[in-house]
């Protein structure tokens, strides 16, 4: 019970609320905000090895996961994330109901904002979909990854995993490695790996590389001996199997060749790197079992468990910026 | 009433593009054609029956020429009709639009052209012309019936937003139109580059996550374009030229001969890629912004020449269309009411000659197809616009007059109010005072 007055504390006493009304983007974050997170996130990780893990932190309160594209991991990481604070929640997978008779986007988010929600979980295949949702509804919206663009609580969990593995953020050397061009997970984490303050890499095919990247502040390379050279960490990143087979690279045991992780391509790392994805992975493509499954040097498991509570911290946040009024107020739609 | 009453428009500063004169002046328009122009704020000895006109200073010259006008009809009534587009083209001090092929159907045969040309005679607001297709179906695989919608009055060809890939078939339309003695509009955009873009490639849209289309997609199109007018003969309009790289093979091309010219739309000498921050989809348009040297090249090309024709490129798209994430949103904005003021901008703020600008949306589009109009002098059509070219004025969207709302430049502080827009004598537009 006292840790988890502790917490409660943790998220009371902070000098400045968190200023956002939305969790959209790791590159709007600035340092206090995430360092904040990150420790109210460590707090969350010692509650959820507790037999008690909950909280009346969000109780009363609505949460929807709105997911356009399937998840499992993400969803039901919010969804445990919510309940442990107490929150009711409420998954809607739009692929089965009206969206496909032609409602839109919008449509679907202003009909769930009439029911009053109070935080709105999305996940959509267009980029800038929760900037759009987060304008058009009365609730809090959280980024659970928009298209290519991003997906903050994914970067906020591997923060807390790298923090909890290594002590600090600061000064480590990540190497991004794979199909950056149409990942989410690169881009928020480019965003805040380097906000804290470490030395983020980005390797891949040249294919598979934003246009400008080189303008973000990371080094890009196209071999894994010259990319992982000293890493501390290398970040694997999923490839999408239709991207394969001739579009972006010739066939998946090129692509494996070049930039699949094995233990072999690992050695050129730091000694003692560690090795994360964002999961579902693609065994035998962009990563070799037996890298995946050594905990000596597989932060894999700790990313999921990192991700309730790193997602516990955003919803703890948020909290305190939800409306206590008793509102009327219509959605601008 | 007003069509046989003469009317005097005095004390204006008036602007000339067939003769380079911007200065004071005043016009006398009777009958439905201009009657005189004198180069002096007052006419003497104006007989009683006429009405007077004083304009105060403020700017008369031809009413604007728009060459690439998109409705909905047919096909997409609740987008823009075509009565809509002529109201907002008249508030806008248009006095002649282009309609697009591209409608559903399309305007692929003489029926089709005549049609348009039926819907504006009713309408009665301002001159209605149809571009027609230059494939069936603007499918870009088979010539359409050319030779019959120019007769029936068809002013260029052209697919529209759509590319013919085909080279084949776009040598043959050049070819074909030419023999007839059209010209031939194509939109230069490598199409298998732009599969699925909707912003340009750079590292803005990378880290915005959008799916770009490298700027020099146009210039490959472009050069293939030139290469075809030039063995051809034929006629080619650049339709929306945005990219520096392509304004330099323009350049190249006019040098050697080629029978070419270029538009630019307003929204692309007005707004840069970063416009798209916030993901806003008002800003999406096709071609998508560009880079601001882009702009600036383009804004230099209009000063110099290079680029005769300036277009609205009024695209009209209803909020359904673009209340979606900014990828999957319709591209395009609405502009007849914003391309006046639009276009001042350049003039109060980029330095351009309001001569050279007015010639841009007059007198050179007007020559580019072949139409009577963008003079100030006896005999012309009285097709006119009078704008108080200071006035300030700041876009509210929901307050265009057309039926779609989507303007890049709702919010935009502009100058330049349209006071009366004129179509053969008669007023069409009239600000409220």
């Amino acid at each position: 019970m006292d840790e988890a007055l502790g917490i409660e504390r943790l998220i009371g006493e902070r000098t400045f609320a968190f200023p956002q009304r939305h969790f959209l983007s790791a590159a709007a974050l600035n340092r206090p905000d995430a360092e904040a997170l990150l420790a109210l996130a460590d707090a969350f990780v010692a509650l959820n090895l507790r037999p008690d893990k909950k909280l009346a932190t969000l109780r009363g309160r609505t949460m929807v996961n709105l997911f356009f594209e399937s998840s499992t991991r993400t969803q039901s990481s919010f969804e445990i994330a919510a309940k442990r604070l107490g929150a009711d929640t409420v998954n809607m997978a739009p692929r089965n109901s009206s969206i496909t008779k032609g409602e839109t986007l919008i449509d679907t988010a202003v009909t769930l904002n009439a029911m009053k929600p109070d935080i709105l979980v999305v996940r959509h295949g267009a980029s800038g979909a929760a900037d759009l949702l987060a304008q058009k509804v009365s609730c809090s919206v959280i980024n659970a990854g928009d298209g290519w663009r991003e997906h903050p609580t994914q970067a906020l969990l591997d923060a807390l995993t790298l923090r909890r593995a290594f002590g600090r953020v600061e000064g480590l050397v990540v190497a991004i490695c794979g199909d950056v061009l149409h990942s989410r997970v690169a881009r928020s984490n480019v965003a805040l790996l380097q906000l804290l303050g470490a030395e983020v890499r980005l390797v891949g095919p040249p294919t598979l590389m934003p246009a400008g990247a080189d303008q973000w502040g990371v080094s890009i390379h196209h071999q894994m001996k010259t990319g992982l050279a000293g890493a501390d960490v290398v970040m694997m990143l999923r490839l999408q199997l239709e991207r394969m087979d001739g579009a972006f690279v010739p066939s998946t045991r090129e692509y494996f060749r070049y930039w699949g992780l094995d233990a072999e391509k690992l050695a050129f790392a730091a000694p003692g790197a560690k090795v994360m994805h964002p999961g579902p992975m693609n065994r035998g493509v962009e990563i070799e079992s037996g890298v995946a499954d050594d905990p000596e040097i597989s932060l894999i498991q700790s990313q999921v468990e990192m991700g309730v509570a790193a997602r516990m911290a955003v919803l703890a946040s948020l909290a305190a910026r939800l409306d206590n009024v008793e509102t009327t107020r219509a959605p601008r739609g | 009433m007003a069509r046989s009453q003469p009317i005097a428009f005095l004390d204006a500063r008036l602007v000339d593009p067939e003769t380079g004169y911007d200065g004071p002046g005043a016009a006398i328009v009777v009958e439905g054609v201009i009657a005189d122009v004198v180069r002096r704020p007052q006419i003497d000895s104006l007989s009683g029956d006429i009405r007077r006109i004083d304009c105060g200073g403020a700017m008369l010259a031809p009413g604007l020429v728009d060459l690439r006008v998109k409705t909905g009809e047919p096909g997409a009534e609740p987008k823009e009709t075509l009565k809509s587009a002529s109201r907002a083209a008249a508030a806008g001090g248009v006095t002649a639009i282009v309609i697009q092929p591209d409608t559903d159907p399309a305007i692929d045969d003489p029926a089709m052209v005549d049609f348009i040309f039926r819907r504006a005679r009713d309408i009665e607001l301002v001159h209605v012309y149809p571009a027609g297709a230059a494939t069936r179906r603007c499918e870009g695989q088979r010539i359409a019936e050319l030779g019959l919608m120019r007769e029936a009055g068809a002013v260029y060809f052209t697919d529209a937003d759509r590319t013919i890939a085909d080279s084949k078939v776009f040598r043959r339309v050049l070819s074909y139109a030419n023999g007839f003695g059209a010209a031939v509009a194509h939109r230069p955009a490598d199409p298998y580059l732009s599969v699925g873009a909707c912003a340009t490639e750079g590292e803005f849209a990378g880290r915005m996550g959008l799916p770009s289309v490298p700027a020099i997609a146009e210039r490959i199109m472009l050069e293939r374009d030139l290469a075809l007018a030039e063995i051809t003969g034929g006629r080619l309009i650049v339709d929306q030229i945005t990219t520096e790289g392509a304004l330099e093979s323009l350049k190249r091309a006019k040098d050697r001969g080629v029978r070419v010219a270029a538009t630019a739309s307003i929204n692309h000498l007005s707004f840069n890629e970063l416009d798209i921050g916030d993901y806003r989809t008002f800003a999406r348009l096709d071609p998508p912004l560009r880079a601001e040297a882009d702009r600036q090249a383009l804004i230099a090309g209009l000063a110099s020449g290079l680029v005769e024709v300036v277009v609205s490129a009024h695209a009209p798209a209803p909020a359904e269309d673009k209340r979606l994430p900014f990828a999957e949103a319709a591209p395009g904005g609405v502009g007849l009411e914003t391309l006046l003021p639009a276009l001042l901008s350049l003039h109060h703020e980029g330095g351009i000659s309001l001569v050279t600008l007015i010639r841009a949306v007059t007198l050179a589009p007007a020559r580019l197809i072949g139409l009577d109009a963008g003079r100030m002098a006896p005999g012309a059509p009285a097709d006119l616009v009078l704008c108080d070219i200071g006035a300030p004025l700041r876009i509210d969207a929901d307050k265009l007059i057309s039926k779609s709302k989507n303007s890049p430049f709702d919010g935009r502080r502009l100058q330049g109010r349209v006071l009366l827009t004129m179509v053969g004598g008669r007023i069409v537009h009239q600000a409220e005072a």
